[in-house]
């Protein structure tokens, strides 16, 4: 077999190097009613790459990419164009097969990868700090949760009505196991999110309060104003971004008071993948960094004085704290974190805001033609690249009639909130520098003929 | 005292000195041994490596109040210089595809390059999330395949595909365990785990809610069976055992640990970290496991890439599967394949214990584990195991003579083989070792873990290691071990040749500097 180098003839040496007539006198300490006799059921032999490519290949070909129609879905996940770098790099050996940095003196490429990681995601949420990274956008957001209850020893959270709906089941259901009271706010059909009712239901037993920037409806909240309040009760804010790109246009939660932000890195680097691996973004304040979870990598010096880089303020990790530690996490999103890391790289700064621009620009112009569109309306009084229209009837079979037509236009409000009836003609709509004026037109013709 | 291995080399004394040939260059490399500042010492705010054009509109007037001050202050770099310093820190990093990784109970074996193409296929890899389903049926199908195959290889009933990795399957399954229990009405808060379990066993137990006791070992290395059974009571929600477990031995009472478990009313899970020792020959449901999350990338080959992402589905028992999370995939009487989520989880789901990621999981890592299934097939996977514990028995009889093998004598090991530092001399200790090893060319093996064992070395080849690799490996070890024991001081300032010397971690921690500030005025 082409993965396994052993030959019979070193296989019988081994045997007798080590005293054992057969390979099976290896696994005695299995009881002999457990052992299988032969290959487990039910399942094929061994195939060559060339009949397993064939098969894999006729798999994807039974789903409709991205790429080949007119695509406008986003809710938590973007199609953006990835350079041809990125995945150059992630796929070079020493990266894509390295483990976790366990040896500091010969893991320095992904030591420092880490770094520059780090310094990238602080810079770009606006925060003091950021973590190695988390397995993505949603875990990030409930462990945001529970180091706020740590820091503020108090136990309620306030969820905004803006915050995904799978984030908030996330949130939901970890909390029911913790025992942790989470308030959730309604998610209501306005053109802007109701900063108001976040304020209102901020306490003096309030640890902390979660809104998405910009939200799942695409709008943007007034982060500064919530913050304000926040800090007056002695709660902190946790800014959730899903789409880190918009970042480049719109200010970052961190300049605006936010206390912890985290997000979805997916948009940079990696790729929509079917929803995973994505890649999880933590950013805070620095005199909170040991209520923080998973791996930090810091610099330091060697025996002969020469900038290097280690995984670092370990004792707040399951290895060394085992039941008393900040998160059971250990691996995180390395790879991810590394393909986001070479996007921005790539972009620098200015051609993030570059990019960001753009994609504001692509969202204008779909939003601008789907709502001339009889029976169509934009729900937004603000949007960076993704904005709700509100149809004439459910959004759910327009979607499916959509899909039909080879037009992947959007998400529905009803598959992100089955039980709120009230949302259900809401139709979330992306559009990224992927976009053409083609996509637009052809999402419009089609849209036309479903709701004629 | 300083040893000569074969070739002649002979390591540096007092660790302070060079070799002559060595001096100081103007640029600090030194031939191919390259050395890179950071990006932002590198970059510039107004160079850019991908080509924008101008947006052909100014912002909304909706937007203007919230649009940022200035361009976030990310220096940026052309492709060519992009390459250049990702290419030069990658030779900085060793990697499976330089030598072995034996990091026992860790550990990656080969990554298959068929399984990296496969997973970019446009089909899997541009396809989003919330598609309507008739767009992603073959992504389905992916999942549906491999939780097929996963469950086949374990025997259990049903798989919960959506946990992001083996931690966080650990916490998928004792939430399954939790919500089984509300569903009897009760509420028992007691997770019993060996002394020897991985960290992230407690960690999980503890973020799940519930109080954390041990179990000792027998001096054999396995759980104590009689000081579980007295564990037992109605306050135990259930077990978490490792198996193998992290000292490389089958736990042969398995079946019996199980039994005592649910007499008391309690669910067992078990680690399935170790689970390629044994895929096609045991199957962990004919031991009475309720729940075992599987890590993907150390059973079935996907990269690890420095840290993640990694997979953790969660294979569960009859009793258990109805529990688990959102969303899952299903296939009906009629082949027909459905996604279950929120909208239509129906009475059929209705016991679902909710949803633990915003979307179906790693399907990144799906079709790299299901390609690297189907090219090893059920009699490729039971060789798999069975050279895997083959490597690790011959590594184990090759070096016991030298370095204590606390649990040889009983038997045969798994996976992994175990020794500990003792008999070192003076000063002397596992350390030393693993960094003697960096300068040999390899990677150390887990050092210090498990707990039950001083100055534990976990060493685990895995199967893709050829004979002449784990000749050279042992080769090595051996010669380190035995200047170690010969007292060679230069093994306390090892490694000597790798691009960094040891690093001040103790710095790093008191004065942690996580973000690059040169740029500060």
């Amino acid at each position: 077999m082409r993965y396994l180098p052993l030959t019979e003839a070193d296989r019988a040496a081994m045997l007798e190097t080590i005293g054992a007539a057969s390979v099976d006198d290896l696994f005695v300490d299995v009881p002999a009613e457990a052992r299988l006799a032969g290959p487990v059921d039910g399942l094929p032999m061994h195939a060559s790459e060339m009949a397993v490519e064939r098969h894999m290949t006729a798999l994807a070909a039974k789903n409709i990419n991205a790429g080949s129609v007119p695509f406008f879905l986003g809710a938590g996940a973007y199609r953006h164009h990835v350079p041809a770098s990125v995945d150059h790099v992630i796929q070079r050996g020493e990266f894509l097969t390295a483990y976790t940095p366990y040896q500091p003196e010969i893991a320095q490429g992904t030591l420092q990868v880490l770094f520059e990681f780090q310094t990238q995601v602080a810079r770009l949420f606006g925060t003091d700090i950021a973590n190695a990274s988390m397995y993505d956008g949603s875990t990030a957001c409930w462990e945001a949760i529970l180091m706020a209850a740590r820091i503020t020893r108090k136990g309620r959270t306030v969820l905004s009505g803006g915050l995904h709906p799978h984030y908030g089941e996330v949130v939901r259901t970890m909390a029911r196991f913790t025992q942790d009271n989470i308030v959730s706010l309604p998610t209501e059909l306005s053109g802007e999110p109701d900063d108001a009712a976040v304020i209102a239901a901020i306490g003096e037993d309030t640890s902390s309060v979660v809104v998405q920037y910009p939200d799942v409806l695409g709008r943007i909240p007034d982060l500064a104003a919530i913050s304000d309040a926040a800090r007056a009760k002695g709660a902190l804010v946790i800014a959730v971004v899903t789409e880190p790109v918009a970042l480049g246009l719109i200010e970052a939660p961190g300049n605006l008071g936010a206390d912890i932000v985290v997000g979805e890195g997916q948009s940079l680097g990696v790729g929509l993948q079917f929803g995973g691996p994505y890649l999880g973004l933590f950013g805070c304040r620095e005199k909170f960094v040991r209520q923080m979870p998973g791996r930090l990598c810091g610099e330091t010096v060697d025996a002969e004085g020469k900038r290097g880089f280690v995984l670092t303020l370990s004792t707040r990790e399951q290895h060394i704290r085992r039941e008393k530690a900040t998160s059971n996490i250990c691996t995180n999103s390395g790879l991810c974190a590394l393909a986001f890391s070479v996007h921005l790289t790539l972009l620098g700064g200015e051609g993030l805001a570059r990019l960001a621009a753009v994609n504001h620009a692509r969202a204008q112009a779909t939003v601008e033609r789907l709502s001339r569109i009889p029976g169509v309306s934009l729900l937004n009084q603000a949007y960076f690249n993704e904005a709700t229209l509100i149809l004439p009837r459910d959004a759910r079979e327009v979607v499916r009639e959509l899909a039909e037509r080879k037009v992947l236009g959007g998400v529905s409000l009803g598959r992100l909130f089955p039980e709120a009836d009230g949302l259900h003609h809401g139709l979330l709509v992306a559009a990224t520098e992927t976009t053409t004026d083609e996509d637009i037109e052809s999402f419009a013709k089609e849209l036309e003929g479903v709701l004629a | 005292m300083n040893a000569v291995n074969a070739a002649g080399w002979r390591p540096a004394m007092g660790g302070a000195e060079e070799p002559a040939e060595k001096f100081a260059t103007a640029s600090g490399d030194y031939g191919l041994m390259l050395e890179e500042p950071l990006s932002f010492e590198l970059g510039a705010t107004d160079k850019c490596g991908v080509d924008i054009d101008a947006p052909d509109r100014a912002p909304a007037p909706g937007l203007s109040k919230f649009l940022r001050k200035a361009a976030p202050n990310l220096p940026g770099l052309t492709e060519p210089e992009t390459m250049r310093h990702y290419t030069r820190l990658s030779r900085q990093n060793y990697a499976i595809d330089l030598g072995p990784f034996p990091l026992g109970s860790c550990t990656m074996k080969h990554n298959p390059r068929l399984n990296e193409k496969m997973a970019r296929l446009p089909g899997f890899a541009d396809v989003h999330p919330l598609q309507p389903q008739k767009s992603v049926e073959g992504a389905l199908e992916v999942i549906e395949q491999l939780a097929d195959w996963l469950t086949r290889l374990t025997g259990m009933a049903s798989v919960a595909m959506s946990p992001k990795a083996g931690a966080h399957g650990e916490l998928c399954g004792l939430l399954c365990i939790r919500a089984a229990l509300d569903a009897r009405g009760e509420t028992r808060d007691v997770v019993l785990v060996p002394e020897s379990a991985h960290g992230t066993n407690p960690a999980t137990a503890a973020f799940a809610g519930f109080k954390v006791e041990s179990i000792p070992a027998t001096p054999a290395g396995r759980v104590d069976l009689e000081a579980l059974k007295a564990k037992l009571g109605p306050n135990v929600a259930g077990v978490m055992i490792t198996n193998p477990n992290t000292c490389g031995l089958f736990e042969p009472e398995m079946k019996a640990i199980a039994d005592a478990v649910h007499a008391a009313g309690g669910y067992v899970y078990c680690d399935g970290a170790n689970f390629n020792a044994i895929v096609g020959k045991v199957r962990p449901g004919d031991l009475g496991v309720d729940a075992m999350h599987i890590n993907l990338h150390k059973t079935f080959s996907t990269p690890h890439g420095g840290g993640g992402p990694g997979a953790g589905p969660v294979v569960l028992s009859e009793a258990l599967a109805p529990f688990a999370p959102l969303p899952f995939v299903t296939r009906g009487a009629d082949g027909s394949i459905h996604l279950v989520e929120e909208e239509n989880r129906g009475e059929g789901h209705a016991r679902s214990f909710g949803r633990m990621v915003a979307f179906h999981g790693q399907m990144g890592m799906f079709t790299r584990a299901l390609t690297y299934m189907l090219s090893h097939g059920a009699d490729g996977l039971r060789q798999v195991a069975e050279d895997a514990v083959l490597n690790a028995n011959y590594v184990l009889r090759a070096c016991e003579d030298l370095l204590p093998a606390p649990f040889a004598k009983s038997g045969p090991c798994m996976h992994e083989a175990l020794f500990s530092d003792a008999g070192l001399a003076e000063g002397f200790s596992t350390l030393d070792i693993a960094k003697g090893l960096i300068d040999e060319g390899f990677h150390p093996m887990t050092v210090y873990f498990p707990l039950v064992v001083k100055g534990a070395m976990l060493v685990e080849p895995t199967e893709t290691e050829s004979k002449a690799g784990l000749d050279r490996f042992i080769a090595s070890l051996r010669s380190v071990a035995e200047r170690a024991k010969n007292g060679d001081e230069s093994l306390h300032t090892a490694p000597h040749f790798a691009p960094r010397r040891r690093l001040d971690e103790t710095l790093a921690a008191r004065k942690p500097v996580l973000v690059w500030r040169g740029d500060a005025g």
